[in-house]
């Protein structure tokens, strides 16, 4: 058995050596898919957290994730087309400026995670799974009809949006800015998890009622957990829509929702780098099966059948064994 | 006499046709330990949950230092000074010994919306489950994982976790039961000297430990109480021999 901290600095290795590969090779597709496996990971770690942390299976983050993309896509929009967004009450102009797009999905994300959280969390189990997923059909057919932003067609941002000191435009400037944001998200996932917070959070999903009998609510520990994962799948969106310069509805489809759901369990639920090999793994198999075939996914499914059946630690519980105890 | 701390007031309880609590009405004194008897299925946890909140009376109020908080939830009731330990462990499996003390510590400062400092390196509420942990003699086993204890021990951890809190009334259910005679003398003694701290409602079937430890015995049978009295009294009284305590009393 490998150590997990262990195996996690050789993931972070990895995550740093292929693109400096690809960079000397010149093979600018490679960063792009390496951007995007990152990108992929982030969206996973905010699910990881209600998922692995909470407990609660959420079909419907692809919500968070296309709030994201379309925060990004119309702000692009309004700028590229010089248009504002609104002139009443005061004067709202799109914008190029990735910062200021990133803070809007956040705080988007992390609106439409504080109510979809308090409707869903009425439920639990299954009921709950599908009540997520049904807010994902909403998102996705609003914005099939929602015609001022492109409708089905969705929109295209011809220059990728900027950020101080950078030319995003060279993908391993972009992958090295979208690498920093995912380290710091594990780094905050990693103290969020050994917080008193996530004690709490913990021992809700274990055990509710000793939660309540101590004197916490663990409906509301759970309803935070699913906030601020909603907001890391939010921003995860925003770079995924600046990546593609495109934003189309199917950012909100529940195919993606159970996409994101297959790299926490692909790489380990709860495991604080499960959501990085899952992905990793997502997209090696995607660029190597998918030039295959057009069926690959047939292949993800058989890898996620014996990791259901055989590993239920995802990849990283198979190669370190049960996750260390906090000391 | 001193007030009660906890009253229950005629609690009723049905489930379905089933009468599980019959007009239940039992008080816990200031310094005593108020034990509860019963044969199986007489009614005994479904009368703990009525006073902890996580089930309500089909009529009947509960009264918690003078207080009516029959309207209250399980958490408030916490918050106001019950502590309780399930008949069924619920404990956190997949977390330390240590981790599950912790939570009733983080649980009495009522500030978990902290999410940045390692809560093992919180040195308050790590003395505090510590503390509580040494009383009950986990003090060796804190690094293990719960799954790993043996159902006794899951059982002082039930009784540490309650201790974390600090309560002003303890409400036990059935805290000796897998102990095995050694363990269930050790528990034994410790309660005796809790009782100073806060007064103790002890569901129990070991009759050694009752009788050692109760100031008083309430005998339950169908959901109804059927006597309260002193040891001596529950010893000698006829329907209780008959209904429960049998020969062996
Ligand atoms: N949620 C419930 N729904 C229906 N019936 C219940 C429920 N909970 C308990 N009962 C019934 O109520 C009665 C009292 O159960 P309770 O668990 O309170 O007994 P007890 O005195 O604690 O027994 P034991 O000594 O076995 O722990 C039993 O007949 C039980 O089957
Ligand atoms: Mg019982």
């Amino acid at each position: 058995m490998i150590r997990e901290t262990h195996l996690n600095l050789g993931i972070i290795a990895l995550l740093i050596a292929i693109p400096a590969w690809a960079l000397m090779a010149d093979e600018p597709f490679i960063i792009t898919l390496m951007t995007r496996a990152v990108v992929f990971a982030l969206a996973a770690v905010g699910l990881n957290i209600a998922l692995g942390l909470g407990g609660l299976v959420s079909l419907g983050h692809a919500v968070f994730f296309g709030i994201g993309g379309y925060a990004m896509g119309i702000l692009a929009h309004h700028a590229q087309t010089y248009t504002p967004l609104t002139e009443w009450p005061f004067l709202l102009e799109g914008t190029k400026s990735m910062p200021v797009i990133w803070l809007t999905a956040i705080v988007a994300s992390t609106f439409a995670a504080l109510v979809i959280g308090i409707l869903s969390l009425r439920t639990a189990g299954v009921y709950f799974i599908m009540i997520t997923l049904a807010f994902g059909q909403m998102f996705f057919f609003f914005a099939i009809s929602w015609s001022a932003y492109g409708g089905e067609d969705g929109l295209s941002i011809y220059v990728r949006n900027g950020f101080p000191g950078l030319n995003t435009l060279v993908p391993v400037q972009y992958f090295g800015l979208c690498l920093v944001i995912l380290l710091a998200a594990l780094f905050l996932n990693a103290r969020l998890a050994k917080s008193p917070f996530g004690l709490a959070l913990n021992a809700a999903r274990q055990t509710p009622a000793r939660v309540e009998t101590v004197g916490l609510d663990p409906t509301r520990l759970k309803l935070v957990a699913f906030v601020i994962s909603g907001a890391i799948t939010g921003l995860a969106g925003a770079l995924f829509a600046d990546l593609n310069r495109f934003v189309s509805p199917t950012m909100f489809s529940w195919q993606l929702s159970g996409e994101i759901m297959i790299f926490v369990i692909i790489g380990g639920v709860g495991r604080l780098f499960g959501p990085v090999v899952g992905a990793l793994v997502f997209v090696a198999l995607e660029h190597l099966l998918g030039g295959l075939s057009e069926y690959w996914h047939i292949y993800l499914g058989i890898l996620l059948l014996l990791i259901v059946l055989f590993g239920r630690g995802g990849i990283i519980g198979m190669l370190c064994g049960r996750e260390r105890l906090h000391d | 006499m001193t007030d009660p701390i906890l009253k229950t007031h005629e609690i009723t309880r049905f489930f379905g046709a089933l009468k599980a609590s019959d007009a239940v009405s039992i008080d816990l004194r200031p310094g005593e330990i108020h034990a509860i008897i019963g044969p199986n299925g007489a009614g005994k946890s479904t009368l703990i949950a009525q006073i902890c909140g996580s089930l309500a009376p089909t009529s009947g109020r509960v009264e918690f230092q003078g207080r009516d908080v029959t309207g209250l939830s399980t958490r408030a009731r916490s918050r106001a000074g019950l502590g309780r330990t399930f008949q069924i462990s619920a404990l956190a499996m997949e977390d330390s010994v240590l981790q599950n003390a912790l939570l009733g510590a983080l649980g009495a400062s009522g500030r978990p919306w902290r999410f940045f400092g390692p809560a093992l390196k919180d040195s308050a509420l790590r003395e505090q489950a510590e503390d509580a942990l040494t009383r009950v003699g986990l003090q060796d086993d804190m690094h293990k994982r719960t799954a790993e204890l043996s159902h006794g021990q899951r059982r002082q951890l039930e009784v540490a976790v309650a201790l974390t809190l600090q309560p002003k009334a303890f409400v036990m259910d059935e805290p000796m039961a897998g102990l095995g005679s050694g363990g269930s003398k050790r528990l034994t003694g410790f309660l005796d000297g809790l009782r100073e701290q806060a007064p103790i409602l002890l569901v129990e079937h070991d009759m050694d430990a009752v009788f050692a430890l109760a100031d008083r015995i309430s005998v339950l049978v169908y959901g109804k109480v059927i006597a309260t009295g002193t040891v001596d009294e529950i010893r000698a009284n006829k329907e209780v021999q008959d209904a429960y305590l049998g020969e062996d009393a």
